[in-house]
C-alpha cells in the first residue's frame, strides 16, 4: 500500500501490485479481503480498478465510497499497510477495432472504472465524452479528468450543486445526438444502468454496462452475485456478475427483474423442463 | 517435517478408497473445479467435492442470496447447476482428464430422483465417491427436509447405495438441525451409507434494520463459516463416538490447519473446506500443509493416529481398534 487520500466524498488507495497493474484491461475489478488477520469478515469485497500506473513495478488505484464495515476498514488503511488481493477478475470491456466516437457514463463512483477505459478508448484514436452523475457534487468522481480526456463532459446531479439538475440518463439523449455516439459504455448503480441501456435502446447503438451484485468471492465459485441475463441463444439463464461480467451488453440484462428468478430463465422454478427439488 | 525428520503420511481412506490427504473441498463451494484452477492445482487435494447436482437445470433462488453474519455467511443460493446431463458432458470429463478425485455430491426431491441421479452417476469415469447431499426437502412429504429424518434419509441411501457400483463409497451429507443427529447418522449407516459428511449448513436468518426486512430474498438461509464450526465439531464427536468404524467427513468453518486438525481429533478422517474458499482461494492448500505441520510438530507421523485421538482418556497411550466399543 502506497497512499491514501480524501477525494470528495470517496477515498483513494494506491497500492503496489505489480501483477494485477501488468494484466489489467479496462473492466477488470479486484477482490480485497476486509478487517486483518482473524477478521470476523469472511467475504471479500469487490473494487473496480480506477488506474494503474507503471510505477515501483506497477500500481493499481481505487476509489472507496464508505457504504459498510468492509468499505469503512479499507478507508482506515494508511501508508504501508498491506492488503490482500486478488485480481485481475472479471470480464473487461470489448473495445471497437475502429476509431468510434465513445460516450462514457458514470454514475456516483462507478465512473472511476472509465478512465483506464478512456485511455484505451483514446489510443485507438475514438473520440471520448464524459457524463458523469451522482446525487450531489461532492459524489460525482473525476469531473476534472473528465474535462481533461474527454472532448465534452457533462456533469449532473440530482440538488443540482454541480452541473445539470437531473440525472445522466436525462442528458444523455442530447449527448448522443451532439457527438453522434456510436457506442455507450457505463458503469454505476443498476437503476442508472437500466437508464442508460433504454437510450441505448431508443437510439439503436451498443450499450456495454458494468454491473455492481452483491459478491460474496469474487472468483465465481459461491453463486451469489447473479442476474438474469439473456444468452445469444435467446435464453435467459442467472449468470455470475463475477464471472461471466461485470461487463454485460445492457440491452441482454433484465434489468426490470433483477432480484428475480423469470419464470422463463433455463431452470426456473415450474419453468421449462425442470422440476424442482427446493 | 517432524522434529525427529520423519514426514508425516497424510494418506487417508473413505472406506477402502484412499485419498492421498485429508483436505478436500466441500460441495457447493469449489465451483465445477475450473474456478479454482487459476490459483492452484485441485490434485494436490485429497479430493474436489463437487455442487449438488440436480437431474434438472436450476436457476437457483433469488438474490440476494447472501449476507455476512459474524465470522458467517448466511446463503440461500438454492443448488443452481445446469443439471446431471451437463455435467456429465462437461464437468466431470474435465475433473477426470486432470486425474483430480472427484466426490460428486447429488441432490433430489424424491427417493426415485437420487436414485436415477445414482443411475446416471454409475459407471461413469472419474467418480471417487457419492456424496447424497440430505438437506433437500422431500417432494412426497410436504418439503420436509430428508436431513431431518433418519428413516427418510435412510430410504434415499439405502436406494442409492443398490445403483452405484460396489467399489465406490456413499457418503451421507447429514444436518445439524436434528434432535439428535446419532441417530440420523446410525440410520443412513444401517441403510448402508460407507461414510458420512458433516455438517451441511444449520439454517440461520437476518434481518436488515435498516429496511426492516429479512436479509436473503429466501428469507431464511443456511449458515456457514467459523461461526459454526464449534457445531460441527460437536456432531463430530457424538457421531464418532456412537459410530467409531464409519469414516467420517468433517465441515463447517474450516479456515486453518489448526481448525483442521480438532475436526481430526473429534473423529474426522477428512475435512472439507467451504467458506474458507470464498475468503482465500488458496485455503485448502494453505490448511493441508499448517495440519501437516501441526502433526509433525506433536510427533504425529500418520494422521490415522490422531483420528479421534481427542476420544482417549487423558494420558491414555494409543488406542488399538480392538479396544473400540464395537
Ligand atoms: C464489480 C464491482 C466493483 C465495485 N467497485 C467498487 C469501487 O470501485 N468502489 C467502491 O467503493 N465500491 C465498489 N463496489 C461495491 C463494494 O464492493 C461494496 O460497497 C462493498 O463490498 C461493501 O462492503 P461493506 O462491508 O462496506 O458493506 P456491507 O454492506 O456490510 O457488505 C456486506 C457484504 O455484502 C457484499 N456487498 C454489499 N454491497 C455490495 C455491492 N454493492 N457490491 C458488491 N458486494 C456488496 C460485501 O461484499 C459483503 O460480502 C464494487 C462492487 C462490484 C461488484
Ligand atoms: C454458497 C454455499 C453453497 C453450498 N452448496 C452446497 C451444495 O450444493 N451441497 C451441499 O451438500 N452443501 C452445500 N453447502 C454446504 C457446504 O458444503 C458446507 O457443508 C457448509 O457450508 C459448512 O462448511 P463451511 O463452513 O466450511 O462452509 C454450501 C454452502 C455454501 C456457503
Ligand atoms: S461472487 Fe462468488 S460467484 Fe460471483
Amino acid at each position: 500500500m502506497l497512499t491514501t487520500r480524501r477525494v470528495d466524498a470517496y477515498h483513494a488507495l494506491t497500492v503496489v501490485a505489480p501483477g494485477i497493474a501488468e494484466r489489467y484491461r479496462p473492466g477488470h475489478f479486484v477482490s480485497v479481503a476486509v478487517g486483518g488477520p482473524g477478521t470476523p469478515m469472511v467475504t471479500r469485497r469487490a473494487l473496480a480498478v480506477h488506474d494503474v500506473k507503471p510505477d515501483y513495478g506497477g500500481t493499481v488505484d481505487f476509489v472507496i465510497a464508505v457504504s459498510g464495515p468492509g468499505t469503512a476498514w479499507l478507508a482506515d488503511r494508511r501508508a504501508r499497510d498491506t492488503l490482500d488481493l486478488v485480481g485481475p477478475l472479471g470480464r473487461a470491456f470489448p473495445l471497437p477495432r475502429d476509431p468510434v466516437n465513445c460516450v462514457l457514463v458514470g454514475g456516483e463512483y462507478g465512473s472511476a472504472t472509465l478512465f483506464g477505459l478512456a485511455d484505451v478508448l483514446l489510443r485507438r484514436h475514438c473520440r471520448v465524452d464524459f457524463v458523469l452523475g451522482a446525487a450531489s457534487a461532492d459524489r460525482v468522481f473525476g469531473a476534472l479528468r473528465a474535462r481533461r480526456m474527454g472532448e465534452t463532459a457533462t456533469l449532473t446531479t440530482e440538488d443540482g450543486s454541480l452541473g445539470l439538475r437531473g440525472r445522466v440518463a436525462d442528458v444523455l439523449p442530447g449527448v448522443i445526438a451532439d457527438v453522434r455516439a456510436d457506442v455507450i459504455y457505463a458503469c454505476g448503480p443498476m437503476g442508472m444502468l437500466r437508464g442508460v441501456t433504454a437510450v441505448g435502446i431508443e437510439f439503436d447503438i451498443p450499450v456495454q454496462v458494468a454491473v455492481e451484485e452483491a459478491m460474496a468471492c469474487g472468483i465465481g465459485v459461491c453463486m451469489t452475485c447473479v442476474l438474469p441475463v439473456i444468452g445469444d441463444d435467446g435464453v435467459t439463464r442467472m449468470v455470475r456478475a463475477c464471472a461471466e461480467g461485470p461487463v454485460f451488453r445492457g440491452e441482454r440484462v433484465r434489468f426490470d427483474d433483477i432480484g428475480t428468478i423469470p419464470f422463463d430463465a433455463l431452470g426456473a422454478p415450474g419453468g421449462g423442463s425442470a422440476r424442482n427439488v427446493t | 517435517m517432524s522434529p525427529d525428520g520423519r514426514s508425516v503420511d497424510m494418506s487417508t481412506y473413505i472406506t477402502h478408497v484412499e485419498l492421498a490427504n485429508p483436505v478436500i473441498t466441500a460441495a457447493g463451494c469449489a465451483g465445477t473445479g475450473r474456478e479454482l484452477a487459476p490459483f492452484f492445482d485441485l490434485g494436490r487435494l485429497g479430493a474436489h467435492t463437487t455442487r449438488s447436482i440436480t437431474m434438472a437445470p436450476r436457476a437457483g433462488r433469488p438474490t440476494p442470496r447472501m449476507t455476512e453474519t459474524p465470522s458467517g455467511l448466511l446463503n440461500a443460493v438454492g443448488l443452481p447447476g445446469p443439471g446431471i446431463e451437463v455435467f456429465l458432458d462437461r464437468e466431470l470429463p474435465w475433473l477426470a482428464q486432470r486425474s483430480i478425485r472427484t466426490i460428486v455430491s447429488i441432490g433430489g426431491g424424491s427417493v426415485a430422483e437420487y436414485t436415477a441421479l445414482a443411475r446416471r452417476l454409475a459407471g461413469a469415469p472419474g467418480v471417487t465417491a457419492v456424496e447424497v447431499n440430505l438437506a433437500c426437502p422431500n417432494i412426497e412429504d410436504r418439503g420436509r427436509v430428508f436431513a431431518r429424518d433418519g428413516a427418510a434419509s435412510a430410504e434415499v441411501v439405502a436406494s442409492v447405495r443398490t445403483v452405484i457400483p460396489d467399489d465406490v463409497p456413499v457418503v451421507a451429507k447429514l444436518s445439524p438441525d436434528v434432535t439428535d443427529i446419532v441417530t440420523v447418522a446410525a440410520a443412513c449407516a444401517q441403510g448402508g451409507a460407507d461414510a458420512l459428511s458433516m455438517i451441511n449448513n444449520p439454517l440461520g436468518m437476518s434481518i436488515d434494520t435498516d429496511t426492516m426486512r429479512p436479509a436473503l430474498a429466501a428469507v431464511s438461509g443456511g449458515l456457514s463459516g467459523p461461526a459454526v464450526r464449534p457445531l460441527a465439531v460437536r456432531c463430530v464427536w457424538q457421531v464418532y463416538n456412537a459410530l467409531p468404524l464409519v469414516p467420517i467427513i468433517g465441515v463447517g468453518g474450516v479456515t486453518t490447519g489448526r481448525d483442521a486438525l480438532e475436526m481430526i481429533l473429534a473423529g474426522a478422517c477428512a475435512v472439507a473446506v467451504g467458506t474458507a474458499l470464498f475468503h482465500d482461494p488458496l485455503a485448502a492448500v494453505r490448511i493441508l500443509k499448517e495440519l501437516e505441520e501441526l502433526l509433525a510438530a506433536r510427533g504425529i507421523h500418520r494422521l490415522a493416529d490422531a483420528v479421534g485421538r481427542a476420544h482417549r482418556p487423558p494420558g491414555s497411550g494409543s488406542r488399538h481398534l480392538e479396544e473400540s466399543s464395537l
